[in-house]
């Protein structure tokens, strides 16, 4: 693990406080990573309804970011139509599932093909070129797959499909707000381990090598397009994975749920936090949905604030709120 | 109507969707020439400059009237101000980030377009404002195929202010210094050329005629919205990639190409108004797939 080889040789700057150091200590971070799992199990026995939509609300978002941080955060790509892969995941389910009946477990791996698929279609031509060229198509292919859930007949057309069917899960039928805290609990907590380890495996630092140089990367032996298609598509099942969730706790979904602000949304929650790091993106996610909850006071001018915090973010602080560090 | 009314009648629409579209995207190829920067506010810079056009004409209509007057008075202070405001852009977010990473500054332009889209949906609660004007409904009919005379008069000045551009660029001192400095920068520096001076220079000449069009749109349509940048940065972005991204000339082709291309699209049988869209991105992702350099583009493919 490359943290840990790290800590001996790096010495430690003047203004790195008492508590970074002990934070430095692997076994400390997994004690507090403990605690802090403990506590949001806990939660729903104390947390009233709208604390816990919230917080169930946060989980989602943390997958969402998760997913789009192994693009943009690993391998350096900017992708600005994120909520695509969402809403193929939500669709493939809603569709699925109030159209033909199929049980909500079984749309998952159909999602997660279908994805893929769009991963590859949208990733394979365009990951040859610059990234700044890539930044646009995927803002394009963004609006291209919203309107035609908008247009299109088997999509429900602009009012969407509504009256999807909630899953059961070992006989118990998912319809409260605390299930569904459980299940977006659970799926972040995978999302984190998938990242984690994908983080740290050869993929990982292949994708490191590919975003800090591309040319020596590749005269190294990666395969700069293979290497950043897989990030793409790997990403892409996350956003799919958490679409059918999103569609089975909704019961119902519209395209303007898929609008551009939305991959916007899910690209300042990584950002914020940090591109490439997990806790830092899971913070970045948090902020996210706590911010227009703690400003509803300030109603229209709540995603100026929002925006105006994130100018002066990425000014003076580019590399997010908790960074990676990189060597 | 005959089939060559309606053919005749989209080539006229296409030229004034076009020459909207051109006037967008030469902003974006001008400052993607100079410092290889995707200017995500641009399309902002445009909604700006329609409701700072909008403001402005208010307040010279009681002077000047809401004819052509008040409207070219209107149009020409709101291209300084928002020339001014893309300079102040370049330099409050632009510029402390040119050596930063790539993705870095591609954020901070995303948050100069969330910062300004936000503000005007802020300040106007996400309304529409009607762009009212006294130019009347009156024009030349050939045939079946009817233009206004405000469609002819939006399409000239277009086209005089992209002229005007084009003898700037090619014939002027600056226009030279531009061209050189997309070149090689850092040559220009050794050569005494004030480069930070004429990127500057850039952004409010970019900034100015994405306001003019601003203001264009918001005369043909009659009404403004925060949103409306977000579109036409896209088409436009489009237009500049069909032209081949850096070229001036290629922006003004691609953008009529594509204004052309949509009025016609949505004549062919199953593609409607509401697909419209859709085939513009279509054809922007088919173009990069099979001519990423454009129609008038440098045939190097660049790397990040």
């Amino acid at each position: 693990m490359s943290k840990q080889s790290q800590t001996p040789k790096a010495a430690p700057a003047p203004s790195r406080s008492m508590l970074l150091d002990w934070l430095a200590i692997q076994r400390n971070r997994i004690t507090i990573l403990m605690i802090l799992a403990g506590m949001a199990m806990v939660l729903p026995l104390v947390a009233n309804n709208y604390v816990l939509e919230i917080l169930t609300n946060a989980w989602f978002y943390v997958v969402l970011c998760l997913g789009l941080n192994i693009v943009v955060g690993y391998a350096g790509l900017l992708d600005l139509g994120y909520a695509a892969f969402f809403a193929v995941g939500a669709y493939t389910t809603g569709i699925l599932t109030s159209e033909f009946g199929v049980n909500f477990w079984l749309t998952i791996p159909v999602a997660v093909v279908a994805s893929m698929i769009t991963g590859v279609i949208i990733g394979g031509p365009t990951l040859r070129l610059r990234s700044d060229y890539l930044a646009i198509v995927t803002l394009g292919f963004g609006e291209i797959v919203r309107i035609c859930a908008r247009n299109l007949e088997i999509t429900g057309g602009a009012s969407g499909l509504i009256g999807i069917e909630r899953p059961s899960l070992f006989g118990l039928h998912l319809n409260q707000i605390n299930h569904f805290y459980y299940v977006f609990l659970a799926l972040a907590i995978l999302a984190c381990f998938i990242s984690y380890r994908l983080q740290h495996s050869r993929l990982g630092r292949a994708w490191q090598y590919v975003r800090e140089d591309e040319d020596a990367a590749e005269a190294m032996g990666i395969g700069r397009v293979a290497i950043k298609l897989y990030a793409y598509v790997i990403g892409a099942i996350f956003g799919g994975v958490a679409g059918c969730f999103f569609a089975a706790k909704m019961t119902a979904i519209s395209p303007e749920t898929f609008m551009f602000q939305q991959s916007v949304l899910i690209l300042v929650g990584v950002v914020l936090g940090g591109m490439g790091k997990i806790p830092g993106v899971v913070i970045g996610a948090f902020a996210l949905v706590l911010f227009p909850e703690v400003f509803r006071g300030i109603g229209s001018m709540r995603m100026l604030v929002f925006a105006v915090v994130m100018l002066v973010i990425i000014l003076y602080r580019p590399e997010g709120i908790w960074p990676a560090r990189r060597t | 109507m005959s089939t060559l009314d309606i053919l005749l009648q989209q080539l006229a629409n296409g030229l004034i969707l076009g020459s909207f579209y051109a006037l967008v995207a030469l902003g974006y190829t001008m400052v993607y020439g100079i410092i290889k920067l995707l200017n995500f506010a641009h399309g902002d810079l445009y909604m700006c400059g329609a409701f700072i056009g909008f403001l402005f004409l208010s307040l010279v209509s009681g002077l000047l009237g809401e004819s052509w007057g008040g409207i070219l008075c209107s149009m020409i202070l709101s291209m300084i101000t928002v020339g001014l405001l893309g300079v102040l852009i370049q330099r409050v977010a632009y510029l402390p980030m040119l050596a930063a990473p790539r993705l870095s500054i591609l954020i901070t332009a995303l948050a100069v377009s969330m910062v300004l889209s936000n503000g005007v949906m802020a300040l106007t609660d996400g309304e529409y404002e009607a762009f009212s004007t006294d130019l009347g409904f009156e024009g030349l009919e050939m045939g079946n195929v009817f233009v206004t005379y405000t469609q002819i008069a939006l399409v000239v000045s277009a086209a005089l202010l992209m002229v005007t551009l084009f003898f700037f660029i090619n014939r002027t001192m600056y226009g030279k210094a531009m061209r050189a400095i997309a070149i090689d920068q850092d040559a220009c520096r050794l050569m005494g050329i004030n480069v930070n001076k004429v990127i500057t220079l850039t952004f409010f000449i970019g900034s100015a005629l994405a306001a003019a069009a601003g203001v264009m749109a918001g005369v043909y349509y009659g009404s403004v919205h925060f949103f409306m940048g977000f579109v036409i940065g896209l088409k436009a972005f489009t237009a500049a990639v069909i032209g081949g991204i850096g070229s001036i000339r290629g922006a003004m082709l691609g953008g009529l190409v594509l204004g052309l291309l949509e009025a016609f699209g949505t004549q062919i049988p199953f593609i409607g108004s509401e697909w419209k869209d859709v085939f513009s991105f279509g054809i922007l992702i088919l173009l990069l797939v099979f001519k990423p350099t454009g129609l008038l583009g440098k045939t190097e493919i660049e790397r990040m």
